[in-house]
């Protein structure tokens, strides 16, 4: 049947192929060209002045240290939510979904959430109010404390953005038979010893697509932030969507698109050859 | 066995574990429950200080107020209509691509994967930008359309690799046997793989929705009056009382929340499908 | 070496009882198999004997030795998995050396000791493979050599064959059988399987919903089961189950007259192998109708009626009886076992 009519599964992935050329592709090329690009020709220029901009240095480095602080967190924090759930039998479902739910909250909604919390009045500086531990209101989220404002940020994106990662990593944790673990308690290996040799070695796969696709998501962020912090934390995706829509400058926007995704090929690629997956070594 | 058993030893971390979970719990649900109230306690409640954290004085009216606002029903529904099109639009054309990968074996397979695994290592909201100026040549900028075509690219890829999995879990044999009884293929598709796959089918098309749903970024860029409810937040974000931006935040995440728990059951298989 | 005593041993998962008082005492070195269908609480047994599940009430020792609230790498024992649980990410070698890393014994003495577990099972050749590229039955052996490796004092196996195909099934058994004779370790062996069991064991014992029905030699099982369920359960086919009515204590078999343990029973339960019969002319034999006669080629299978109960008996492949025929049989009075037909329980085998 397979063999009679060749042209079938063609047929069926045209559409998704002809719609993802269309746009996914172009755009993709449109937007280097753009970058790359000045009045029709090749040039520089827009790779200059995004570089020569203010905000650029900071954009960088916020959206870096953003990243590096938030991935690994959350990281820690699936893992953590995968082993424990594993070890109950009653409330699993209940518990997984409440831990999902943030997995339908929008980085908009998540920045909102979050400011309700640490705004000036907010339940924040009630809380160490209550405790004694500041006499005012203070502000967490202005331009003249950035540390704080950063960590107000990583807090909402380490609180929107676990639900995935944990998502991937317990759907990973239920595919490795629980025989791995018993086999190895029965050859003497302690709960840790467990973790490290038997289940982080199995569950690469998913450790692999989690931490590409988080990655990936955390050099886009921008709604967040804008929530939390308006402009006063600039963030590379920020940056874009200022000279774009405020500044009308689309070959700026384009060349902040072509470094994110330059950035984010590039780290999709370091996790690809960090964390080899081996198929010969799964189960 | 309980006196041999260190029974205080394993209780303790029964304990342990049960309030690390309890904790975790709180971590997620405790900030949703404070914005709800700031939605619900309207400009008294913000700047009400300090602040208990008890549902106190709270009422339907400020949220109600708030939806009444010029522009905040008709976002809504614009977020609805974007998001109904990239679920139309995402299984229509990722359902055909996901069912050929998971029952024929052609040329060009492992490329066509590599696509769409590829699309995984793009911002692929970022590839809004250049889509302004195609999108006014062909009068789709601004339009609910134009939204919902480029947050299909979001959710196509990731409903061609979902539904392949779905596909795949329904056993070949029983399509095999519809043919052996005299269904053609098309036929045997619809009698015996269609229903099978329903279930996985209409979760996948959920996360399509919230996918959409949620998107900032390229309905910010791509739409100037006919704003989704995400876009239009952010354009009036830094100009609203704080009531409305918690009442908006409130709004927004509502609905993901009810469908998120519509298909709690698929949520592991898919991505457990997905991740692969 | 140790001697393993299980000592009123229970197990409840809620309300059901998966283990009732199950005591067991298995010596050093000897070879024991938990023989049950499935549901019968065997892996249960197993499980917490290996503490990898707890039991509800009871105590287990190993070497005199409680270890009821040891984690399992305090007790002395090794395991072989139905699915094997070979570690896929590491190499053959790495996986046998496994719980000898875990004891952090020096290299020197692992690589010896790995050697030593890879030439009993024949595996040198796969030693820096990965256990995805073996077959079924060499991840068996890995398996196998992974538990030996760390020279333990008891072995437990949980069904190691039944994954494997019945040619291979075969050869796995007879190997295993020289390879733990040699080693001379004290194993428990849970299976489904009588052959494997009868094949294997010193000692049977037979389980079925939470209780150990019998425990003894594989002759001792087949020959006098302590139950019907035994009877039923183990030998192929199974026991055949008569019921007859006694006069004077004696039971009619044709010309045959046949003591019955209990005279002051109306009825008895006539226990009887299928192979513990000799074809006879009609009058002096018990007469059976013939339903279906199928020749095996070792051995010709008779399916019919005594009485009007099912049985099946088995001649030797030189008769010739046809399907429809009536014939005779002679019963060999030393292979009878007689149950009581209220309680299924078997009279002692001495009375018969």
């Amino acid at each position: 049947m397979t063999q009679t009519r060749p042209w079938v599964p063609y047929l069926l992935i045209l559409p998704s192929v002809a719609f993802l050329a269309l746009l996914f592709i172009v755009p993709l090329v449109q937007t280097i060209w753009l970058a790359i690009s000045d009045n029709g020709a090749p040039s520089l220029a827009n790779a200059q002045r995004m570089v020569n901009d203010i905000n650029f240095g900071r954009s960088v480095q916020n959206t870096f240290l953003l990243t590096a602080v938030v991935v690994p967190v959350q990281l820690a924090i699936a893992l953590a939510m995968g082993t424990m759930v594993a070890k109950i039998a009653g409330g699993r479902e209940t518990i997984l979904w409440i831990w999902t739910i943030p997995l339908a909250i929008s980085d908009l909604a998540a920045g909102l959430v979050w400011l309700s919390i640490l705004q000036n009045t907010g339940y924040f500086n009630s809380l160490l109010f209550g405790l004694g531990l500041i006499e005012r209101q203070t502000s967490w989220l202005s331009y003249q404390t950035p540390v704080a404002l950063f960590i107000a940020i990583a807090i909402a994106e380490i609180w929107r953005g676990t639900a995935i990662v944990m998502v991937i990593i317990v759907a990973g944790l239920n595919q490795v038979p629980k025989e791995f673990k018993e086999a190895a308690e029965i050859f003497g290996a302690g709960p840790w010893t467990r973790f490290w040799r038997i289940t982080l070695p199995l569950i690469r796969p998913a450790l692999q697509s989690a931490l590409i696709l988080r990655t990936v998501l955390a050099f886009e962020v921008f709604a967040v932030v804008y929530a939390l912090g308006g402009r006063n934390f600039p963030v590379l995706v920020g940056e874009a969507y200022n000279w774009q829509n405020q500044n009308q400058n689309y070959g700026v926007a384009a060349a902040y698109a072509v470094l994110i995704m330059v950035i984010s090929l590039a780290a999709t690629l370091v996790y690809l050859k960090a964390i080899k997956v081996d198929p010969e070594r799964l189960p | 066995m309980s006196t041999a058993n260190p029974a205080g030893f394993v209780s303790s971390r029964r304990w342990l574990l049960w309030s690390g979970i309890i904790a975790l719990c709180a971590w997620v649900l405790v900030p949703i429950y404070l914005v709800a109230l700031g939605a619900l306690g309207g400009r008294q409640g913000v700047y009400q200080w300090p602040k208990t954290g008890l549902p106190m004085g709270i009422s339907l009216d400020p949220f109600l107020l708030f939806l009444r606002t010029e522009g905040v029903t008709q976002s809504f529904f614009n977020s609805l209509g974007a998001a109904g099109i990239t679920v139309a639009l995402s299984i229509l054309l990722g359902a055909p691509a996901g069912y050929a990968l998971a029952r024929y074996n052609f040329r060009g397979k492992d490329s066509y994967r590599l696509l769409v695994l590829l699309t995984r290592a793009f911002p692929l909201a970022i590839l809004a930008l250049p889509l302004t100026v195609s999108y006014i040549r062909l009068g789709l900028y601004d339009t609910i359309i134009g939204v919902g075509l480029i947050h299909t690219v979001l959710a196509l890829p990731f409903a061609a690799l979902v539904t392949q999995g779905i596909f795949l879990g329904v056993p070949r044999e029983l399509e095999e046997a519809a043919w052996v009884f005299g269904c053609t293929r098309i036929q045997a598709f619809f009698k015996v793989v269609a229903p099978l796959a329903l279930p996985g089918i209409v979760a996948t098309a959920v996360f399509a929705f919230v996918i959409s749903w949620n998107e900032v970024f390229a309905a910010s860029v791509l739409t100037v009056r006919n704003r989704t409810l995400t876009a239009y937040l952010l354009t009036v974000l830094s100009e609203s009382p704080m009531h409305y931006r918690f009442a908006g935040g409130l709004l927004l995440i509502l609905p993901s929340v009810i469908f998120i728990f519509a298909v709690r059951r698929y949520l592991f298989a898919i991505w457990g499908i997905s991740s692969k | 070496m140790a001697n393993i005593v299980i000592d009123r041993i229970r197990k409840n998962f809620g309300s059901f009882q998966a283990l009732k008082e199950i005591s067991l005492t298995i010596n050093d070195g000897e070879f024991v198999s938990l023989l049950g269908p499935s549901g019968c609480g065997k892996t249960t047994l197993l499980r917490i004997i290996a503490g990898l599940e707890s039991a509800t009430s009871g105590d287990v020792r190993i070497g005199e030795k409680s270890v009821i609230g040891l984690p399992p790498k305090d007790r002395g024992l090794a395991m072989v998995f139905q699915n094997y649980a070979v570690f896929p990410h590491m190499t053959v070698y790495e996986n046998v050396a496994f719980g000898l890393r875990m004891q952090k014994v020096d290299d020197a003495r692992v690589k010896k000791q790995v050697e030593k577990a890879a030439g009993l099972l024949h595996i040198e050749p796969y030693l820096d493979r990965y256990p995805n590229k073996l077959s079924g039955g060499q991840r068996q052996r890995v398996a196998v050599a992974r538990a030996l490796a760390v020279e333990p004092k008891v072995l437990l196996m949980d069904e190691p064959l039944s994954n494997l195909d019945a040619l291979l099934r075969l050869e796995m058994r007879t190997e295993l059988k020289t390879v733990l004779q040699s080693a001379g370790t004290t194993t428990i062996y849970v299976t489904h399987d009588q052959t494997e069991a009868m094949g294997l064991s010193d000692r049977i014992a037979v389980m079925h919903n939470g209780v150990v029905e019998q425990v003894g030699s594989p002759v001792d099982v087949y020959n006098h089961p302590a139950t019907r369920f035994v009877g039923g359960f183990i030998g192929n086919p199974p026991m055949n189950f008569i019921k007859v009515p006694v006069e004077n204590g004696r039971v009619a078999a044709g010309v045959q007259q046949l003591v019955v343990p209990d005279g002051s029973a109306s009825e008895i339960v006539l226990g009887l192998r299928g192979e513990a019969v000799e074809l006879a002319n009609l009058p002096e034999g018990m007469e059976m109708k013939v339903r279906v006669a199928e020749p095996m080629g070792s051995h010709l299978l008779l399916t019919g009626s005594i009485h009007d109960q099912p049985v099946r008996v088995i001649l030797p492949a030189s008769e010739t009886v046809r399907s429809g025929d009536v014939i005779g049989l002679k019963l060999d009075r030393n292979r009878i076992t007689w149950l009581s037909p209220e309680s299924g329980k078997s009279y002692p085998a001495a009375a018969a």
